[in-house]
């Protein structure tokens, strides 16, 4: 008796609770959780927000300079839109941009997982070294690295030309590395791929640590060599690391704009070094022409959506879980 | 003959198990040296450029000129510096990214804890379309929104403002900070806060001195990333402080170096000007960053 009672009693007992303490929370208090999110909100809206809807709109009327001084915008639908992307000047930059990104992407990630795997596979000391030294340049504020890769590359005294001229290459006797658009790419690539290397490699590695030893030694027990057990059970294993860091590499490197920025002050040829930003910056704050730039806004936004999209995705798994 | 039944033998296959890492343990070890190697020669050449930051901040113009280059900073001097902060512009740049970044970090932490409370602590209406929409404008670039966002401040006139760029970067750097808390208050059981109701607390007092103190690692985590994201910012600072009276010190290193270009870069200024700027944050990044991944890791496990 007294046991079937309270073995009954005991979840009879649980299910009210919880049903006493869910409901207030949405009955109660409906109103609370949509006030905690009023100043989150509230910021969004006004520097998010308003921007973008300006720039929708903006981008499809015209905004010449008779606009600049206070005539009615005149709505001309997907003119700035037509106009942009019949300009040869664009299908230039936004190739350009396409082919930086993914370069460089490639490149971080590529060096990233080979840093990761070399971390994974030494012993404490050196692990420990190369660890402060990817941290050291991940903590480098990017405005001071770019500034420092300007001085390593200086034409007259900066150490890369000694280097180049003391190996036997004299061609680089002064060379000016920011003046041509190929090698300012490459300077340019080669901060980027710097500065961004640290987090995949930190973030691979620590994907690294999680694989189990026991699952590693099972197949090597079971006769698995080492590049069967990389291929087998560590890539895949680690598989989901990669791919989010490299997309997440993808977008941010499309929207590389202060580098080039910096680096073209040392008298780069602006139209052949411009990546995507930088057209909207010099169109928009350079030539006045607010709605071509809107338009142009807007695409790069709906380039980043579509591709966050998978990222997101993944997120909103580890919310649902 | 011999190796035939082998394999049949269960025991044999005990014994040929240790042979394998016998001699795979006296491979290792060569291929281990050389890969120690090579880890340190990464490392020696990614810390380089800012190894040679420092270095050349502490040597004279006219040794940083000389045919070759001075690897080290023999008879350096801090007098590079002392000119840096004898110039124009520093203390303006530093207490114009001051007032920025600690504005930016106060909002932030405020916005962002209330709005992950809601999400982590409430299942209402609209609210999945809320971390969507966070998540999608965390990744949004700040280049496809910047001419908006300079029209807009020119026509509020917050152009050259404090106020108008801690608003951009509030807004900017919200988003992931509430994801980021939402793990770290997803990680504290409300069971603790009702236990506390339960006591007498009211929901108020429960939550000051239950479960806030339990997110001060997460609102660390969270403060951390809101100062360096504000005080490294530069495209949102270039179209939103146009005037050099009103420049955060990343817009006033890139003018530093641009106004001596005309007559000859002074590079050990230059590096000095650099290293003011990158010192505290490499500092500051070294010292959280164990306790941050600490943070994300135990909120992961948890959340």
């Amino acid at each position: 008796m007294s046991a079937t009672s309270t073995v009954a009693s005991d979840p009879a007992a649980d299910a009210p609770d919880r049903r006493r303490e869910q409901p207030p929370r949405r009955r109660r208090r409906p109103r609370l959780p949509y006030a905690l999110l009023v100043p989150a909100v509230a910021v969004i809206l006004v520097a998010v927000g308003y921007p973008v809807y300006w720039q929708v709109v903006t981008s499809l009327q015209e905004f010449g300079l008779a606009q600049q001084f206070g005539a009615p915008p005149t709505f001309v639908g997907l003119d700035n839109y037509a106009r942009l992307f019949m300009d040869p000047s664009l299908w230039a930059v936004v190739v350009r941009s396409l082919l930086f990104c993914l370069v460089n992407a490639g490149l971080t990630v590529g060096i990233g997982v080979a840093l990761a795997l070399l971390m994974n596979a030494v012993g404490r000391v050196p692990r420990l070294v190369l660890q402060v030294a990817l941290l050291l340049a991940w903590a480098m504020p990017m405005v001071a690295a770019v500034t420092v890769f300007k001085w390593l590359f200086d034409w007259r005294s900066g150490v890369v030309n000694w280097l180049l001229v003391a190996i036997g290459l004299d061609q680089y006797q002064g060379y000016s590395w920011l003046a041509q658009p190929m090698t300012f790419f490459l300077v340019a690539s080669l901060v980027v791929v710097w500065m961004s290397v640290p987090f995949v490699a930190l973030s691979v590695f620590a994907a690294l640590t999680q694989v189990s030893d026991e699952v590693l030694e099972a197949a090597a027990i079971d006769g698995a060599g080492p590049w069967q057990r990389f291929w087998g059970i560590i890539l895949p294993m680690v598989r989901p690391v990669i791919s989010i860091v490299l997309l997440l590499q993808i977008i941010w490197d499309l929207r590389v704009f202060a580098q080039i920025r910096i680096l073209q002050d040392a008298g780069a040829p602006i139209d052949q070094t411009n990546l995507l930003g930088n057209y909207i910056y010099e169109l928009g704050l350079g030539r006045q022409d607010f709605a071509g730039a809107s338009a142009v806004s807007i695409f790069v936004l709906l380039l980043t959506v579509l591709l966050s999209w998978p990222y997101v995705r993944s997120l909103l798994k580890e919310d649902e879980a | 003959m011999t190796t035939a039944p082998a394999p049949v033998v269960p025991g044999s296959v005990a014994a040929t198990a240790p042979r394998p890492t016998g001699p795979r343990r006296r491979r290792i070890r060569p291929a281990r040296v050389v890969l120690s190697a090579v880890a340190v020669v990464v490392a020696v050449v990614w810390v380089f450029p800012v190894y040679w930051m420092v270095n050349s901040s502490l040597l004279p113009q006219a040794r940083l000129q000389s045919r070759e280059p001075n690897f080290f900073p023999t008879n350096g001097s801090l007098h590079n510096y002392a000119d840096v902060l004898d110039g124009t512009g520093f203390f303006a740049a530093l207490r114009m990214s001051l007032v920025v970044t600690l504005s930016t970090v106060a909002l932030v932490l405020v916005f962002a804890l209330l709005a992950a409370l809601a999400i982590s602590r409430f299942r209402f209406r609209g609210r999945k379309s809320f971390v969507i929409a966070m998540l999608f404008i965390q990744m949004l670039p700040a280049e496809g929104m910047f001419i908006a966002q300079y029209r807009m401040l020119s026509d509020a006139h917050l152009l050259d403002r404090a106020i108008g760029v801690t608003i951009l970067y509030t807004a900017a750097v919200v988003p992931f900070t509430v994801w980021m808390l939402r793990g770290f208050v997803a990680g504290i059981p409300a069971e603790l806060e009702e236990a506390g109701m339960v006591d007498g607390l009211s929901r108020t007092q429960a939550f000051l001195r239950i479960t806030f103190p339990l997110l001060a690692p997460g609102l660390v985590a969270a403060g951390v990333y809101a100062f360096l994201q504000a005080w490294n910012e530069f495209t949102i600072a270039l179209v939103a402080l146009p005037s050099d009276a009103s420049q955060t010190l990343p817009l006033w290193l890139r003018s530093f170096l641009n106004a001596s270009v005309s007559k000859g870069v002074d590079w050990g200024e230059v590096m000095a000007a650099s290293t003011l700027i990158a010192l505290p944050v490499i500092v500051f990044f070294l010292l959280v960053q164990g306790r941050m991944t600490g943070g994300l890791v135990s909120g992961a496990v948890k959340g």
